[in-house]
């Protein structure tokens, strides 16, 4: 099902034309043959991860790949640090709880010291929307956005959609339903923009105080009735909700989330028989999404989404930095 | 140092008619004298237009090079540009930051420490040069003092200067309800935060007759109340900086941080009904908003950077703008930039009648020029109109007669 959905290489632009960016700060700036192209990229590294004890690929050897994490995470942080290093890279991670970051240097302080230690990629994650892009604009190597604020995570939006090609056979002209804390979430905003630019229809399911405003110019169909939302639809993505967001200020309590709005049997239903169901993790069981859908195989993508995390992630690093390798084409 | 008489000479007066004006001892003596001293000094305008010094309403920083390269003669400065001026002994200092070129008008704090709860020594402010009370960056909260506060005021002479943004809707939003806010996942508040303010404060006025003046109204909803409230004579004024007029909440696309303003850019069709609202006379004042920020408080991160733009230069450039889209006659221009701030705060000056301090600015209002954050007369760049550019600025600028540039 897989290799039916690549296509040849003859399909794209030649050699750094398929992909002209130097940065990767979000989905807003992609293409959708350029997003195609990543997902295509994937594919290979999906092989080599699975292809037994060597996962080793030396592309990006010699090359110093720092994460810069201002935000506590460690999946995103873990995956990352994989990917890099499975193409050979010297990676070494920045967490700002150790960092002067805490003394009171400011993000350009440490965006300029990051690059007079001339890292060959900065993957960057901070609670601030645009951080990413305040970096990005200051240092001279190619910087990965892991997730700015509320803004964008692009790499799990691009996860998100291999994992549904590969699913599904294909990733549009599907329903794909978002559900949950929409109005703090990065992961909602870059699947958003990533699946309505591949040709889905996107439909934003949440209560309606966890809604942006204008969502609708975003190009989705906006439910308040979970039922009414998930009805008919290919794929079910949920996010994670926050526990401070259910302490009375944007929702009265966990147990009445879970039953307006968590996903139990009964409510997956109501989607195709087909369907799939997404999220990103960490999750809440028994909060946002039922333990008996979630550890569902035929259903639940969730330890596939990781696996595909790890081989985005590659293609992203290895795409970036062909250029500072001098890849043929790519100058 | 004697002052000698001023003649100006060959002006177009207010943007009008072609003229001369006389100054002696500091105060404008007449309009196309028909004697005139001996001994008074002659300058000829060349056809530029002469106008009253720019009365700025409403600045954070006592920022001479920026006030005299932008025209501004006066300006009004909140109590919270820096420590509250919540003290007459802070307020007669603030009054005094502006000796010898440029009149410093501070405007007293409405509460101790902007608190907005215990009424501050507004009387003795007053006796230490305060010209108006204002509420600082934020809106009084409680109703009960916003009340008290203008009756207070009110019985001093003073008119209440307030900000309108609803703290409970506004709490932690840094960009206004909308697509863009979205798209760049900032926390964002409903526009109508403002006409809610306003409506609280109107019925106030409306109660107590005290006058009141909002500094900054950026939304429809908010100046259909004041227009309203107008009609039915309560004694309310408004003002607006230029931002509000010609930006729109595109500009913070990119996370542009020069944009971070405070009430933030509205949205298109907000920014068209206060281009409106400055053509019908809802607006009664154009302000710089002048607050310098330097990298520490820009260059970060859009939720993470303090609000404010470095205004006053652009002010008089922007305002021209408005007259040559025909939104406003000259005159009028300066009813907005001097006039009506003057009479605001009670001084003989703003207009170009006898008897009113010669604070005089001669403008070259064709002359082409782009704004460039980074040579900036003020200490900070921090403008939205970056690149932007404009036509007209002050060349020559008078105060009491002395010319200071």
């Amino acid at each position: 099902m897989t290799s039916a959905t690549i296509r040849p290489a003859s399909d794209y632009p030649p050699g750094g034309d398929a992909f002209r960016h130097r940065h990767l700060t979000g989905i807003a700036q992609l293409t959708p043959w350029e997003i195609s192209y990543i997902l295509d990229a994937a594919e290979q590294w999906v092989e080599l991860n699975r292809a037994g004890a060597a996962k080793h690929d030396d592309a990006l050897r010699g090359l110093t790949i720092i994460n810069a994490f201002f935000e506590n995470s460690t999946r995103t942080l873990l995956s990352f640090e994989i990917a890099g290093k499975r193409l050979g890279a010297d990676v070494v991670n920045m967490h700002a709880a150790q960092s002067s970051v805490k003394k009171g240097e400011t993000l350009i302080d440490t965006a300029m010291t990051l690059n007079a230690m001339r890292a060959d990629a900065i993957v960057i994650r901070h609670q601030s929307s645009g951080a990413v892009q305040l970096i990005a604009d200051k240092v001279d190597c190619p910087v990965l956005n892991a997730g700015d604020g509320r803004h964008e995570h692009p790499t799990q939006a691009l996860l998100d959609a291999l994992t549904i090609r590969r699913r599904l056979g294909r990733v549009e002209g599907l329903t794909i339903a978002i559900c949950g804390d929409v109005l703090h979430s990065r992961v909602a905003r870059s699947n958003i923009l990533a699946l309505t630019l591949l040709g889905n229809e996107v439909r934003v399911v949440a209560p309606p105080t966890l809604i942006p405003p204008a969502m609708e110019r975003m190009h989705v169909r906006v439910f308040t009735d979970m039922d009414a939302g998930l009805d008919g639809a290919d794929v079910v993505m949920m996010l994670r909700l926050q526990n401070e967001r259910m302490d009375g200020a944007y929702l009265p309590s966990p147990r009445e989330y879970h039953a307006l709005y968590g996903l139990t049997p009964q409510r997956l239903a109501k989607a195709k028989p087909d369907a799939i169901v997404m999220h990103p993790g960490p999750m809440n069981r028994g909060v946002e999404i039922d333990s008996n859908v979630a550890d569902d195989p035929a259903r639940s993508t969730i330890t596939e989404q990781v696996e595909m995390g790890v081989a985005v992630r590659m293609a992203c690093l290895d795409i970036l930095t062909r250029r500072t390798r001098k890849v043929p084409g790519w100058n | 140092m004697e002052l000698k008489p001023l003649l100006v000479e060959n002006a177009r007066l207010l943007g009008g008619d072609t003229g001369r004006l006389l100054a002696v001892d500091g105060r404008i003596a007449a309009r196309d004298p028909a004697d005139v001293p001996a001994d008074a000094e002659r300058v000829d305008a060349k056809g530029q237009w002469l106008a009253p010094g720019i009365v700025d309403l409403g600045v954070f920083a006592t920022d001479k090079p920026a006030f005299h390269f932008g025209g501004i003669t006066r300006a009004a400065l909140m109590p919270d540009g820096g420590h509250p001026l919540d003290h007459p002994g802070m307020v007669e200092r603030a009054a005094k930051g502006g000796k010898p070129d440029l009149w410093v008008h501070p405007l007293a704090a409405a509460t101790k420490g902007l608190a907005g709860k215990e009424l501050a020594e507004i009387g003795l402010m007053k006796a230490s040069g305060a010209r108006a009370v204002a509420t600082g960056r934020a809106r009084i909260a409680d109703a009960g003092v916003m009340r008290r506060v203008l009756v207070y005021a009110a019985s001093l002479g003073l008119t209440v200067i307030a900000h309108a943004e609803d703290e409970g809707l506004t709490a932690g939003a840094v960009a206004t309800d909308g697509e863009m806010a979205t798209r760049l996942g900032l926390a964002s508040a409903p526009a109508i935060a403002e006409a809610m303010a306003v409506a609280r404060d109107l019925m106030l006025v409306r109660e107590t007759g005290a006058p009141l003046h909002f500094r900054q109204i950026t939304t429809a909803a908010a100046l259909d109340l004041i227009r309203e409230a107008k009609a039915k004579g309560l004694p309310v004024t408004c003002g607006i900086t230029p931002a509000h007029l010609f930006l729109s909440d595109t500009a913070i696309g990119d996370f542009r941080t020069f944009a971070r303003l405070s009430p933030p850019l509205r949205s298109e069709e907000d920014r068209h009904a206060c281009l409106a609202a400055i053509a019908d006379g809802t607006i009664d004042v154009l302000a710089s908003g002048h607050d310098p920020r330097g990298p520490e408080d820009k260059r970060l991160p859009f939720a993470e950077a303090l609000p404010g733009m470095a205004g006053a230069e652009t002010l008089l450039a922007m305002g021209l703008q408005l007259v040559r889209d025909g939104h406003v006659t000259p005159a009028r221009l300066f009813d907005l930039l001097a006039a009506n701030p003057a009479k605001l705060l009670g001084l003989d000056a703003g207009t170009l009648a006898e008897g009113m301090d010669a604070d005089l600015i001669l403008i070259d209002e064709g002359t082409p020029w782009q704004v460039d954050a980074k040579k900036m007369a003020a200490w900070a760049g921090n403008t939205p109109f970056d690149g932007m550019p404009v036509q007209g600025r002050a060349t020559a600028v008078w105060k009491g007669g002395q010319r200071i540039r």
